[in-house]
């Protein structure tokens, strides 16, 4: 009789015990989802955060009163998005950052024929960070940087050229160049070699603009080179044969401005100072 | 262990997952009512801040400048003048012209703004600084690629700078929030330039933003000015 109490005391916890612990699972479900709404915008803000994280330690050393030995040698292509970030998509199921990895092929070989070396931010379907695109530019001298988009707008055939928007006044004096405002002593030269690729392309893609045009592209800022985005249009093709029949102008057009951009970049003192 | 142990662990078993089989669609229920008020509460928002819109009809009536993209030259914006009763508080006027941009033209393919996005917050600074809120759809719904961006960010600089002199810079936040691009391409983390014209700048504003002279250098391209690049906001489907 006692060990029968005992047997239906233990079973009574056990029981109790189950249901608590079922009870208690979905109590943390209901807390979690009802958590969901904040959870979001605060992924949201760290984004930002972790982004901006080397733009404090981060500095370009200056350089001044020099003038550019070595020359212009380097071109650091990057095709755009890649990995989990698709970039621009067509209804025809064409995506940004497959065509810009195909353009990138004849770029190269074009820029090559030049003499120029190359180096890619990326060889396959990746996708590494912005600062990390801009590094590979600003690591050495004797660079530029060309990023290569397809748009989801615009009149397809056409293809434009963007450099950074001016920058806001300086305020720090410390003497070193923000990571976030590498590009700002650049800004000059990258509008010069703009318009002579965005000349080459008018030449080539009726319709586009005959200047180079600005905008605040977000690869462009932190890049401590002269640096321009082309951007093909667009996404919304039909046949992305019709895109790729652009790819061998593309690359004809920005090899020979930037041959055409050369002696004006040998000819400037070196950059790397504050403005 | 004994069969009559055994019995019993089954039937607590059984109980648990009765149990848990009641609670769980009555969790569910709770879940999705928790995520039906919160869409709700972000259309409010929105319907909140465009009711305000004509509720100004005191007010006399002034050409309003809005800013879509052209009819006739892809990749360009022209203004269109409305006339508004706008109100002479700077913010409550910025979110009334911001609102009927929003709303879009008449001819719907000349939108630079995806019709879901919502302005939810505006906010001006002394010194001449606006914050302007938006919701995810800003981010989410505008076509990606730096023409597209562009477009989209100077419809909303120009409008301003045309019809609200107040504001000299703008910061665009999405759902209160810093983003690094629009969508994928445009930097906002950075500062727009909207209107540096000294004789309509306020007269008190910290010094620490800069000269005048310093501004007026960087104001002429900063003003993300489209040029004639051709191409306009016709396709929200094809976004990323």
């Amino acid at each position: 009789m006692l060990l029968d109490v005992q047997f239906s005391l233990r079973n009574g916890i056990f029981v109790i015990g189950g249901l608590l612990s079922f009870v208690l699972a979905g109590a943390a479900l209901k807390s979690s989802s009802q958590a969901l709404a904040q959870t979001q915008p605060v992924a949201a803000t760290q984004a930002p955060v972790s982004q901006s994280a080397p733009a404090q330690p981060a500095t370009v050393p200056p350089v001044a009163g020099q003038t550019q030995r070595g020359g212009l040698s380097v071109v650091v292509l990057d095709p755009a998005h890649g990995g989990t970030d698709p970039g621009a998509r067509g209804t025809g199921g064409v995506r940004e950052s497959d065509l810009v990895l195909e353009f990138s092929d004849p770029v190269r070989r074009a820029l090559e024929a030049q003499g120029l070396r190359v180096r890619q931010t990326r060889q396959g379907n990746d996708d590494p960070s912005l600062d990390d695109r801009s590094t590979m530019a600003n690591a050495q001298r004797g660079t530029v940087f060309v990023t290569l988009h397809v748009s989801s707008t615009g009149l397809p055939g056409t293809v434009r050229v963007y450099t950074m928007t001016d920058f806001p006044p300086m305020t720090d004096t410390t003497g070193m160049l923000a990571w976030d405002r590498a590009q700002a002593p650049f800004l000059e030269l990258s509008r010069k070699l703009g318009d002579l690729v965005q000349g080459q392309l008018s030449q080539r893609f009726k319709g586009s603009p005959g200047t180079a045009q600005t905008a605040a592209v977000r690869q462009l800022r932190t890049t401590a080179a002269p640096a321009i985005a082309v951007e093909v249009s667009s996404v919304t093709v039909d046949d992305r044969a019709a895109l790729e029949r652009m790819a061998p102008g593309v690359a004809d057009a920005i090899a020979r401005g930037i041959a055409a951009f050369r002696p004006i970049y040998e000819a400037s003192p070196v950059v790397g100072a504050l403005p | 262990m004994t069969p009559r142990w055994r019995t019993r662990l089954l039937v607590g078993l059984a109980l648990a997952v009765v149990a848990a089989a009641i609670y769980f669609p009555i969790l569910r229920r709770r879940v999705q009512r928790a995520a039906r008020l919160q869409q709700q509460s972000e259309e409010q928002a929105r319907r909140e801040l465009t009711l305000t819109l004509p509720a100004n009809p005191g007010q006399p009536r002034v050409k309003t400048k809005l800013f879509w993209a052209s009819s006739t030259e892809d990749g360009v914006l022209v203004p269109t003048t409305v006339d508004l009763p706008l109100s002479d508080d700077p913010v409550l006027r910025a979110k009334q012209v911001l609102n009927t941009l929003l709303a879009g033209p008449v001819d719907t393919e000349l939108r630079t703004l995806p019709p879901d996005a919502a302005l939810l917050e505006f906010y001006l600074l002394p010194d001449g600084t606006a914050i302007a809120d938006f919701s995810e759809a800003l981010a989410t719904s505008t076509p990606s690629g730096i023409q597209s961006e562009q477009l989209a960010v100077d419809s909303i600089a120009r409008t301003l700078e045309a019809d609200v002199p107040q504001v000299r810079r703008m910061r665009i936040l999405i759902h209160g929030q810093e983003m690094e691009t629009l969508a994928g391409h445009l930097d906002l983390m950075g500062t727009f330039v909207v209107n540096m014209n000294p004789a309509l700048a306020p007269t008190s504003r910290p010094s620490a933003t800069s000269a005048p002279a310093a501004d007026k250098a960087s104001a002429e391209p900063g003003k993300l000015t489209p040029g004639t690049a051709p191409g306009k906001l016709a396709q929200p489907g094809h976004k990323p």
